[in-house]
């Protein structure tokens, strides 16, 4: 019998495959309605926009100390926001995890987010949360300048954004246009020097050959490798890089006025098709406490947003940074800059 | 008997009648079976159809008549077109040398030229950039020499580059196959009565190669036309990067879906072009033929430059990305960094492609029976609404069954079942070509004897039809248990919450440039994804 006798195994991994679909789904239906009891098999469905090599360690964190479990799905900010609007009632989901506020402002807007306690909203500086009280933001990053130390010091690093239009940066910066921290920069642009003026500078910046990139990694993987020597990201991928590339000559300016120091956050809403409303306000609770708090200071590189834990360790306090008191609100119209970006021919 | 009459004969449509063929077409059961798949298939356009139309018609001609989505088009176009050619050209000549010639080491050959296909392009991507960016390692190794940056492999040539070199194995595959199976007793004629081993070639061999060619160029272009990994990371603006940055950037699914309507139908009009130049053909044995392997092409002195191009090709579509994983695991060891890498990740990954392919072979024979078997208008909508899933980005693929499961069949949302109809929607063309071709090199005679001389159908089907098929449906399995291995847009927005696999993490540890993270997995894939493949090849004999 040299040959496979290829009917028997098809056969043989249809009934596996039968069988264990069975298994799974009878599975699944039995933890995800089981969550109304405050018992040991309580559970909160979270989608996370932020990475489980990031976030992973804190969920865990979450559920030895309240007992609830963490049925956690990871994948990018705005395309789970896009799952989210498409599950519409239906969504398994109890709790929307995102990186950046215009994610969670789409949810808001679509009517699936329910208000958040007025505890969990005034926690935070009124800046860093929704006006209609639908999300609240967990964590704050800054817009900053990754630069190259080999090819320069701090110095010559432009104060604002606008230095960048020089001509002797030519080709030597990098952005990620279509990321949607970038997008979220842009858009404080328009607010704070006006639509043309934004549109200014985005033209000088193309026509100075600013390289695009995917997305901030990529950007500082090149300023690492002197691809280019300087570029706009959010501050907190440079530490990861160097977490895995120690010595690599890279290090961030941070911007102390104009738009190119915005910052941002990162933030959570609860659904109104929640199956476990109480379990995903414990999460939210959780994620404002102080011990969260710390772990974004110290783990994630990340700036707290509630008062009383302290900025990580070796970074500006927050208060010194340009834009910290931009009201994240006023940065909701989202399709505005992409049509701005398009029409400049950036993305 | 003249060559003319060996090399496969186009049948007219009105002499196309020999009483079988009329027998065979009216297959009621057979075709209300592809209808139900066609369906299946189009959910996704279905829905763009949906989420299109709520930007109003004003809103739609403003996207399709913008000058940004004219650029895309063409730049799109340009694109496919060019790596598909490149494919097919570096692909055929790599299959006949490693198929039909004393090329030195093609065992091993074999299995390596066909790997490159494991590589996801959001990994092979990164490792590109990482090697043969402006200041990447060959930058590195040339400085030396005075060489301060590359030029740029950014942009059209890159995207070109890294889609060929980790898309050509599609047509290296399916054109393999066919050459194990070609009747050589057609070439011996042509060579009897005196035509050179060119003609030969050109004559005999290359039109019977013909389905299997079309088949891997078919899957290439559309892949293409799909990728996101690539095209993103080598900063190519295409059709698929302006859909994903839609979704991104405001999550405009409205403005997504109409790019998304308007690349299903450029699919159309390529699958349906492919579908009517392939006339009804003969490519079966017409007599009994040898059953014995074709004789061996002898190199001579080309031998060993033979072999050194193709370890080239080797050394750089395989031995830059796992060399740049592998620095990426060193590098992260040192660092200290933690291995992600699960027993219960690659059992994950195993489970989910494994469970993907059962369902993609079972909805794919009957489509390929229909395509091969009974060419009707019916018969070819079926054929073509099974490419529309392949053709688009998965984001949207994954999002139309978030719709359709979330609303329609809530209990069966985010389980493996939902995932598996995922994988059949987004990678069902890969099964249906291999399936197809074996087919059509089968002799429907033989299955009329088999019946005259007593046999029941399911008797004949698993005697006659199943032992001359298995090397297509094999090859057709091995390509797409790879392929859903690698998979991403679907395994994020559609497995059940929490199931992680080797994929999901390399794309959560690079997310965050955890490089040093994502590299075990990234190995783990590329091995796991490699084996059926490797088995399959191993179990060839000469």
């Amino acid at each position: 019998m040299r040959h496979l006798r290829l009917p028997a195994i098809i056969a043989t991994v249809a009934a596996l495959t039968v069988g264990a679909v069975a298994c799974s789904t009878s599975g699944e239906t039995s933890g995800g309605t089981n969550t109304t009891s405050n018992g040991p098999t309580e559970s909160i469905t979270v989608y996370s926009g932020r990475s489980e090599e990031l976030v992973g360690p804190l969920f865990e964190q979450f559920t030895q100390a309240t007992g609830i479990t963490v049925n956690a799905r990871y994948g990018d900010s705005a395309e789970l926001a896009a799952q989210i609007l498409d599950e519409g009632e239906n969504s398994p989901a109890d709790v929307f995890f995102a990186q950046d506020a215009g994610a969670l402002g789409a949810v808001g807007a679509s009517g699936q987010f329910t208000e958040l306690t007025s505890a969990q909203l005034d926690a935070v500086p009124e800046t860093y949360r929704s006006p209609n009280g639908y999300w609240v933001g967990v964590s704050a990053r800054a817009r900053v300048v990754v630069y190259n130390t080999d090819a320069l010091n701090e110095d010559q690093v432009p104060d604002t954004v606008d230095g960048f239009t020089d001509p002797s940066w030519a080709g030597r910066v990098g952005w990620a246009p279509s990321n949607g921290s970038f997008q979220a920069f842009v858009t404080a642009l328009r607010v704070t020097e006006g639509e043309e003026a934004a549109g200014a500078w985005l033209e000088a910046m193309e026509a100075n050959d600013t390289q695009v990139y995917e997305k901030n990694t990529a950007i500082v993987a090149a300023v690492a490798a002197g691809e280019i020597d300087a570029g706009l990201v959010n501050h907190y991928y440079l530490y990861q890089y160097l977490a895995e590339n120690p010595g690599a000559p890279v290090a961030n300016k941070f911007l102390t006025s104009g738009a190119g120091a915005l910052v941002n956050v990162a933030g959570v809403g609860i659904l109104t098709s929640a199956a476990n409303p109480t379990g995903a306000s414990s999460f939210v609770d959780y994620l404002l406490s102080p011990t969260a708090q710390e772990y974004f200071a110290t783990e994630t590189s990340e700036y707290p947003v509630v008062p009383g834990t302290p900025a990580p360790e070796g970074l500006p306090p927050l208060n010194s940074i340009g834009l910290s008191g931009l009201d994240l609100n006023r940065l909701e119209d989202l399709a505005g800059t992409l049509e701005l970006l398009q029409a400049k021919g950036v993305v | 008997m003249t060559a003319e009459v060996i090399a496969p004969t186009p049948s007219r449509p009105g002499t196309d009648v020999p009483g079988r063929r009329r027998v065979r077409d009216r297959s009621p059961g057979l075709t209300t079976i592809g209808l139900v798949i066609a369906a299946a298939a189009l959910v996704p356009l279905v829905y763009l159809v949906i989420r299109s139309a709520q930007a109003g018609w004003g809103g739609i001609w403003e996207v399709v008549s913008a000058p940004r989505t004219l650029q895309l088009l063409r730049d799109t176009l340009v694109l496919t077109v060019a790596v598909t050619a490149s494919a097919v050209a570096l692909a055929v000549p790599l299959a006949w040398l490693t198929v039909r010639t004393d090329l030195p080491g093609r065992r091993v050959f074999t299995v390596l030229s066909a790997l490159p296909l494991a590589i996801p392009t959001y990994v092979g991507g990164f490792a590109f950039v990482a090697f043969a960016g402006p200041r990447g390692t060959l930058q590195s190794w040339l400085e030396p020499l005075g060489v301060d940056r590359l030029p740029s492999i950014y942009g059209f040539w890159g995207a070109w580059l890294v889609l060929t070199l980790f898309t050509y194995p599609y047509v290296l595959l399916t054109v393999r196959s066919a050459l194990r199976r070609l009747d050589p007793s057609m070439e011996e004629a042509s060579r009897t009565l005196g035509a050179s081993a060119l003609t030969t070639f050109r004559r005999i061999t290359l039109p019977q190669l013909r389905p299997s060619i079309t088949a891997g160029a078919l899957l290439v272009a559309l892949y293409t036309l799909s990728d996101f990994g690539a095209v993103s990371l080598l900063r190519f603006d295409s059709f698929t990067r302006a859909i994903y940055i839609s979704y991104r950037a405001s999550v405009d699914r409205s403005g997504a879906a109409i790019l998304g309507v308007m690349l299903v139908a450029l699919t159309a009009i390529v699958v349906v072009l492919e579908i009517r130049s392939r006339r009804a053909t003969t490519y079966h044995r017409l007599h009994a033929g040898g059953s014995r392997p074709p004789s061996t092409v002898h190199l001579g002195r080309w031998r060993w430059p033979a072999a050194g191009l193709v370890t080239l090709l080797i050394l750089v579509a395989l031995g830059i990305p796992v060399g740049v994983i592998t620095y990426w695991l060193v590098n992260g060891l040192q660092a200290g960094e933690p291995m992600r890498l699960t027993i219960e990740l690659a059992g994950n990954s195993l489970w989910a492609s494994l469970l993907g392919t059962v369902v993609i072979v079972a909805a794919a024979w009957p489509v390929a029976l229909l395509a091969a078997r009974h060419r009707t208008r019916t018969s070819r909508f079926v054929e073509a609404a099974c490419w529309v899933g392949y053709a688009l980005p998965g984001v949207v693929v994954a999002l139309s069954l978030v719709f359709l499961g979330a609303r329609v069949t809530p209990a069966l949302y985010q389980t493996m079942a939902m995932l598996a109809f995922a994988y059949a929607v987004l990678f069902l063309p890969q099964a249906i070509g291999a399936m197809r071709s074996s087919l059509l090199q089968v002799n429907p005679e033989l299955e009329e004897a088999s019946r005259l001389l007593g046999k029941g159908p399911v008797a004949t089907f698993r005697r006659i039809v199943v032992p001359l098929v298995r090397p297509g449906v094999l090859a057709g399995s091995a390509l797409v248990f790879l392929t859903i291995m690698k998979e991403l847009p679907a395994t994020l927005m559609l497995a059940p919450t929490g199931f992680s696999t080797l994929a999901t993490q390399v794309w959560s540890a690079t997310s965050e440039s955890f490089f040093g993270r994502a590299a075990g997995p990234a190995l783990a894939l590329i091995v796991l994804a490699s084996l059926p493949m490797v088995l399959l090849v191993v179990r060839e004999r000469d």
